[in-house]
């Protein structure tokens, strides 16, 4: 039995263009194109094509960017935007989160605004008196109900906004996104109460951003982009390859980012380009790549992975001191990680001509972020041939969170009694 | 138009939200005044003052019609002045805003759109019915008898909502697309009320010599709408029923073709809010 079902559904919406917007009502009468101006400019297609069934008592998820049609396609099956083709079929009764508290009036107390907005959710009149005092208690607001909205604080509407949409007790509960507005204490409470509507075998289609929740509590994915279902399944697989198109597209980014710098640079040689490179080039770096461990150059890292610095380098004459060193700093300009061949115990014999240095990390251990790489060739006391400050930079990307600026191999364990249970793949 | 049947029954599923939210615009609006619910009387009394003091007093219209009494006249202007300030103007006015202002419960909120424009018509009304005991108290201060006629009121009260109902419902999602209508409105609205006999007589020579201008004013469907409150209160007299009638018929059609428009245009209001 399924409680949702979409076949072939369709929204596209009508854009306006800018220009429209300030074309009037007089301009519309006088050019006799009133109905003309009535038609939109450009289509767009928010969703397209999407046919998937969620089984009555399951949870659904919808992940996807900004912009796939996620809230609209919650809003086409909450019934408050139209399909444009395609049919829409839910089974029960549906309450929306889509935004909490959006029928509140600010002028008229708490304790009103329960009845119109438990109206507006459907419910009658005798049941909002059933249930107003769960309804109060939930979120909180004994002392402020008879106050108006208007001198809530934001936590509060939200508060209130939740607790009568979830009170209204659907067999079918749509949530958008609702929770990431709400402060630490209420939010594990809200999680709760959706825990409990799962238990109790109802259906809930549950849109965001936060993928642990997502996978926490869902039972099946769907992912949307651009308006179509991408993958549909089994939660952790469907998060996997969302992320893993997230990181691409983040990697698409960075380098289209490193080649506009790069092409500024050619074309007028920037002033920011010699101020971060100094020393007299006896011993030039010629060239500075970075690669993965496979050898293929890149510039999106996952932390687990390692990392080679190649560097051409060349001595216009013979050198006998010299020194090959490196630093890795941080977005905020902490150095993470320096060190050079003579703190490591390299003794310089000679150079000349042209050559090639390697460092290899094994494993870069870093946390996400953007990260800026020093490369330098100096003298022991250190007199720098050539110093490159801060030219190359690459990206760490994971699905993990993690803070700080180091991430030392580490594991997890847990006595008998601790019970737990993992819901992300630890394979790092 | 069986669509449109349809939708209509429809909202009679929906008539507990209408009430309730006529009642939260009832309460809101004199929410945080010392007076309160007072105003709703006030607020026709001191629009009579105002309009008495000028056109009475200052410019001294005293018209053969109420014998040069001002006291007279001022009734008459009353029995047009409430219905259409405080019924009529102040809905379609507000109704060129209220998917506006609204905008958040179209957007994330499943409620019937066509709700908002009914409220705000409503709402405007039953403060026009706080306003008529007042003006049936001045009826024999200031100089007039009751009639039976005063019964035939509901009749002419019914011709006014529907036309009422349907001019909000079209200027309310006209206003969507064409935000400058609100201003407009603003002035038409006095034009209009100027070009109605409400703070004149139906009777004055100017209308009655010129043919023009007589048609003009006969075309006028609230012309028969605030004749229908001066027969019933003013000059106790039968209603017009020919003439109400077509008004009637008037105002149906143009609630039938508001709708309509306010329903071919409904999808585009939550991108457009």
């Amino acid at each position: 039995m399924h409680a949702i079902k979409l076949e072939n559904l369709t929204r596209i919406y009508q854009k306006y263009s800018a220009q429209h917007r300030f074309k009037t009502f007089k301009s519309a009468l006088l050019k006799g194109d009133l109905f003309r101006s009535l038609r939109p400019d450009e289509l767009v297609h928010a969703l397209d094509d999407i046919s998937f069934d969620v089984e009555t008592g399951t949870t659904f998820g919808v992940i996807g960017e900004n912009g796939s049609g996620k809230s609209t396609l919650l809003k086409v099956v909450a019934g408050i935007a139209k399909p444009t083709s395609g049919r829409v079929e839910v089974r029960g009764k549906v309450s929306a989160l889509i935004e909490l508290g959006a029928g509140f009036h600010p002028e008229i107390t708490g304790r009103e605004n329960i009845f119109i907005n438990g109206i507006m959710l459907g419910l009658t009149k005798k049941q909002i008196h059933e249930r107003y005092d769960d309804i109060v208690r939930f979120a909180e607001l004994e002392e402020f109900i008879d106050a108006p909205v208007k001198t809530y604080s934001s936590g509060m509407y939200m508060r209130l906004g939740f607790s009568i949409a979830i009170n209204v007790n659907p067999d079918v509960l749509l949530v958008d996104e609702v929770l990431a507005v709400g402060d630490a204490s209420f939010v594990p409470k809200c999680l709760d109460r959706i825990d409990d509507f799962r238990r109790r075998k109802k259906t809930i289609l549950f849109v965001s951003h936060d993928l642990s929740t997502v996978e926490k509590i869902c039972d099946h994915v769907a992912w949307l982009k651009h308006g179509r279902v991408q993958t549909i399944g089994e939660p952790r697989r469907v998060i996997d390859a969302y992320l893993q198109d997230v990181t691409e597209k983040a990697e698409d980014d960075f380098e289209q980012r490193q080649q506009e710098i790069e092409q500024e640079e050619h074309f007028e040689e920037t002033e920011e380009r010699r101020e971060n490179r100094w020393g007299k080039r006896e011993f030039e770096i010629k060239k500075v790549r970075l690669k993965g461990l496979e050898g293929k150059e890149k510039q999106v890292f996952s932390p687990d992975e390692g990392m080679i610095i190649e560097m051409d380098v060349e001595a216009y004459s013979r050198i006998q001191d010299f020194v090959f060193g490196i630093g890795i700093f941080n977005s905020q300009g902490i150095l993470v990680y320096g060190t050079n061949t003579l703190l490591e115990k390299y003794a310089a014999v000679e150079v000349h001509g042209q050559g090639m240095v390697v460092c290899r990390m094994e494993r870069l251990n870093l946390v996400n972020g953007t990260y800026y790489l020093d490369v330098a060739t100096h003298k022991r006391d250190g007199y720098p041939y050539d110093y490159h400050r801060s030219l190359y930079s690459f990206l760490v990307s994971s699905r993990l969170t993690d803070d700080g600026i180091f991430r030392p191999d580490h594991t997890w364990e847990f006595s008998e009694k601790i019970r737990m249970k993992s819901y992300v793949r630890h394979d790092t | 138009m069986l669509r449109l049947l349809n939708r209509s029954k429809e909202l009679y599923k929906y008539r507990v939200l209408i009430q309730t939210l006529v009642s939260r615009e009832l309460k809101a609006r004199y929410r945080g005044t010392i007076l309160g619910f007072l105003w709703s009387f006030l607020n026709p009394l001191l629009l009579l003052l105002v309009y008495t003091v000028v056109f009475g007093f200052i410019l001294g219209a005293r018209l053969p019609e109420f014998n040069e009494s001002p006291k007279l006249y001022a009734l008459f202007l009353f029995c047009g002045l409430l219905p259409w300030q405080v019924w009529f103007a102040a809905a379609v006015l507000e109704s060129s805003n209220v998917l506006l202002i609204q905008g958040n419960l179209i957007k994330k909120m499943l409620v019937p759109t066509e709700i908002l424009p009914i409220v705000v018509v409503i709402s405007n009304f039953i403060h026009f019915l706080f306003g008529l005991p007042i003006l049936l108290i001045f009826v024999p201060i200031l100089g007039k008898a009751y009639t039976p006629y005063l019964l035939f009121l509901p009749v002419v009260i019914l011709v006014q909502f529907v036309f009422t109902l349907g001019i909000s419902f079209l200027v309310s999602a006209l206003t969507v697309h064409f935000r400058d209508i609100k201003d407009i409105l603003v002035n038409l609205i006095t034009l209009w009320f100027f070009s109605t006999p409400i703070i004149y007589p139906l009777t004055l020579p100017v209308i009655q010599n010129n043919k023009i201008v007589h048609t003009l004013v006969q075309l006028n469907p609230m012309t028969h709408i605030m004749w229908g409150y001066q027969n019933c209160i003013f000059y106790g007299e039968l209603i017009r029923w020919k003439r109400l009638g077509v008004t009637f018929l008037v105002g149906l059609v143009l609630l039938i073709f508001g709708y309509y428009i306010f329903d071919k245009l409904r999808d585009s209001f939550p991108e457009e809010v």
